[in-house]
């Protein structure tokens, strides 16, 4: 648990410490233009700055950092297969499980209000479980999962319409 | 541990205060196939205002049932008649009822008041004279005189209803029953809660108010506790809660579902979904001593158990045919057999209290509603015209069925006879309301 929290808190700093060096820098070249006394002229000079070169790995990491953000797929009305559209943004989540062995998520499970409460808890947890499966085939330990199924009890969309359906009909990661 | 202390503040069980009714019965069709009844407003023997019209009571209970319709009292051609000696009987040939009721309070000092009814026959003292004129007393149906106090005139009303029904019905009246159900109020910070009224939305109370969902409130037969599930803890949980001392008791807390709680007739054991092994499967579960007994083992879903009246046998759900449909089983042999085939889908059963009938949830053309088969001759009726009916529940005398519909986009209760020819609606005030469950006889 502390380990975990350590590594959310270096999560979040590393890229803090990254900025704060950069500007400290572009601080101590004015204050030495300042401290000449001398006022200098853009005389024809440009700077340029080099770009930091990424590894794939990092433009990897970026583009899933991204990707986890979404952290809602959806099913199709009675079916708890995962379509493909959501198939890249999974392996983002499972990959970063991958890399996180202590980070630890609960799959939700949501269904619409068509059929019984009752019957619903089921379909919602067999969609929770479809992507337990999908991430534990990617790897990632079952320890780091739990499932839950809310069943129609939970509606992102409280209406009572087709489109309010399609966004009941869901799996929520949360970690 | 440490989650469980964690998240139980979170629900409040509340101290039983009275709150404002939100159901108010919308009668929406069928009042023309029911049984003309003449009822006299009850005569008040007092001095200034009676307590309670207890009359006004009987009407709406007997037009509810969708059996009765109580006649215009302006139309009828005594006014004022409070006992069978003043019954005029050449007066009321014309009357078009088979019955009429009539009676008087009477106050009694210190918070008492007798009450007398009379059920007079109608149809016998129409019939033509041979001889003597029958006497007054020969015409009753059914007569009673108590003592009792202003808070309990609602109760004796539904009293009066439940004797005037069975006596002309050879039916038992189910109008000294509860419903509990679900409302949804998401304008609340704590917006769950489990709530109980006298079956015509009367006396409403809040019995449980939670962040979480709760689900599938079921009374135990005795009419004194409630089996449901709470999400209390982020997890499904079944719990026991006494409607009367609060107490309140977790039953299962295993992983994954612990739903669809059904208790047996003789109130010892709960009929209950759970998916520790894998997949939701039916188990009985040994309320004292949390003996668990493992009823289904299959691959596909088994939910929504409902017992036989014999206790002998339940009806399920199961999606081993490919899609939900309703299955029986036999406790003792665990032999199975499939008893609905009509319709893309039928699912939530339960037995009607002869145990000749099933009523459930019937899915054709995508539409659903709820339907009632009977077990001899599998002739399979739909009963509803509302839109996404679920979770039926039978009054204990068979007659109705309460469920819960979507009307005007809105979660609202609503009620069919079990011919489907009444139909009836219960508004909601705030919020949506779900998962009703009728009590037994109380």
């Amino acid at each position: 648990m502390d380990l975990n929290k350590l590594l959310k808190a270096m999560l979040v700093a590393l890229p803090v410490l990254a900025i704060s060096a950069c500007s400290s820098t572009s601080t101590e070249s004015t204050q030495g233009n300042g401290s000449n006394g001398t006022e200098v002229s853009n005389g024809g000079v440009e700077t340029g700055s080099a770009t930091v070169i990424k590894t794939p790995e990092e433009i990897r990491a970026e583009k899933e950092a991204e990707l986890r953000k979404d952290n809602v797929i959806y099913f199709d009305f009675d079916n708890s297969q995962i379509k493909a559209a959501f198939a890249e943004n999974l392996r983002a989540h499972g990959n970063y499980l991958l890399e996180h062995p202590n980070v630890k998520v609960m799959i939700e499970g949501h269904t619409d209000e068509r059929g019984t409460p009752e019957y619903n808890i089921a379909l919602g947890e067999r969609r929770a479980k479809a992507v337990q499966k999908f991430l534990q085939n990617m790897g990632v330990q079952a320890s780091q999962m739990t499932v839950v199924s809310y069943g129609e009890e939970k509606p992102a969309n409280p209406g009572h319409t087709e489109a309010a359906f399609a966004q009941n009909r869901r799996a929520v990661l949360v970690y | 541990m440490r989650t469980f202390g964690k998240w139980l503040f979170v629900v409040a069980i509340l101290i039983t205060s009275p709150a404002r009714a939100a159901l108010d019965i919308v009668i929406t069709e069928g009042v023309d196939a029911a049984r003309p009844i003449a009822i006299m407003p009850f005569v008040w023997e007092g001095q200034g205002q009676m307590p309670q019209q207890l009359s006004e009571v009987v009407m709406s209970d007997l037009k509810r049932s969708g059996t009765f319709s109580p006649l215009n009292v302006l139309s009828l051609p005594q006014q004022g008649l409070s006992d069978v000696a003043d019954f005029k009987g050449r007066d009321w040939s014309g009357v078009d009822s088979e019955a009429l009721l009539v009676g008087h309070v009477k106050p009694y000092g210190n918070d008492q008041y007798q009450v007398k009814f009379q059920l007079i026959d109608l149809i016998k003292s129409q019939l033509p004279q041979q001889g003597a004129t029958p006497s007054p007393q020969s015409l009753l149906l059914d007569q009673s005189e108590v003592l009792i106090s202003a808070s309990q005139f609602r109760s004796y009303a539904h009293m009066i209803s439940n004797r005037v029904y069975e006596k002309l019905t050879g039916i038992k009246g189910a109008f000294l029953t509860r419903i509990a159900y679900i409302v949804v109020d998401r304008s609340q910070d704590k917006p769950y809660h489990l709530m109980i009224a006298d079956y015509d939305g009367y006396n409403e109370t809040m019995l449980v108010k939670s962040d979480e969902p709760l689900m599938s409130p079921v009374w135990s037969p005795n009419g004194r506790k409630l089996a449901y599930v709470t999400f209390e803890n982020r997890k499904s949980q079944i719990v026991i809660q006494d409607i009367f001392t609060q107490q309140r008791q977790v039953v299962t807390n295993y992983p994954g579902i612990n739903g669809a709680p059904a208790w047996s007739p003789d109130g010892k054991t709960l009929a209950i979904t759970l998916s520790k092994d894998g997949q939701p499967d039916i188990y009985l579960l040994d309320i004292a001593t949390k003996h668990l007994r493992r009823l289904t083992n299959h691959y596909s879903i088994d939910t929504e158990p409902s017992w036989f009246p014999d206790g002998k046998s339940i009806v399920f759900t199961s999606e081993r045919g490919g899609r939900p449909q309703i299955y029986q089983m036999n406790i003792q042999s665990g032999k199975v057999r499939r008893l609905t085939f009509d319709g893309e889908w039928n699912l939530g059963g339960s037995v009607t209290p002869d145990g000749k009938a099933i009523v459930f949830v019937n899915r054709t053309n995508n539409r659903f509603h709820i339907a009632r088969m009977d077990l001899d001759t599998r002739f399979l009726q739909i009963l509803t015209s509302t839109t996404l009916d679920e979770s039926p529940s039978i009054a204990p005398n068979g007659t109705m069925v309460i469920y819960g519909t979507v009307y005007q986009g809105k979660q609202v209760l609503a009620a069919v006879s079990m011919d489907g020819r009444f139909k009836a609606r219960l508004p909601a005030g705030q919020g949506e309301v779900k998962s009703p469950s009728w009590s037994p006889f109380l």
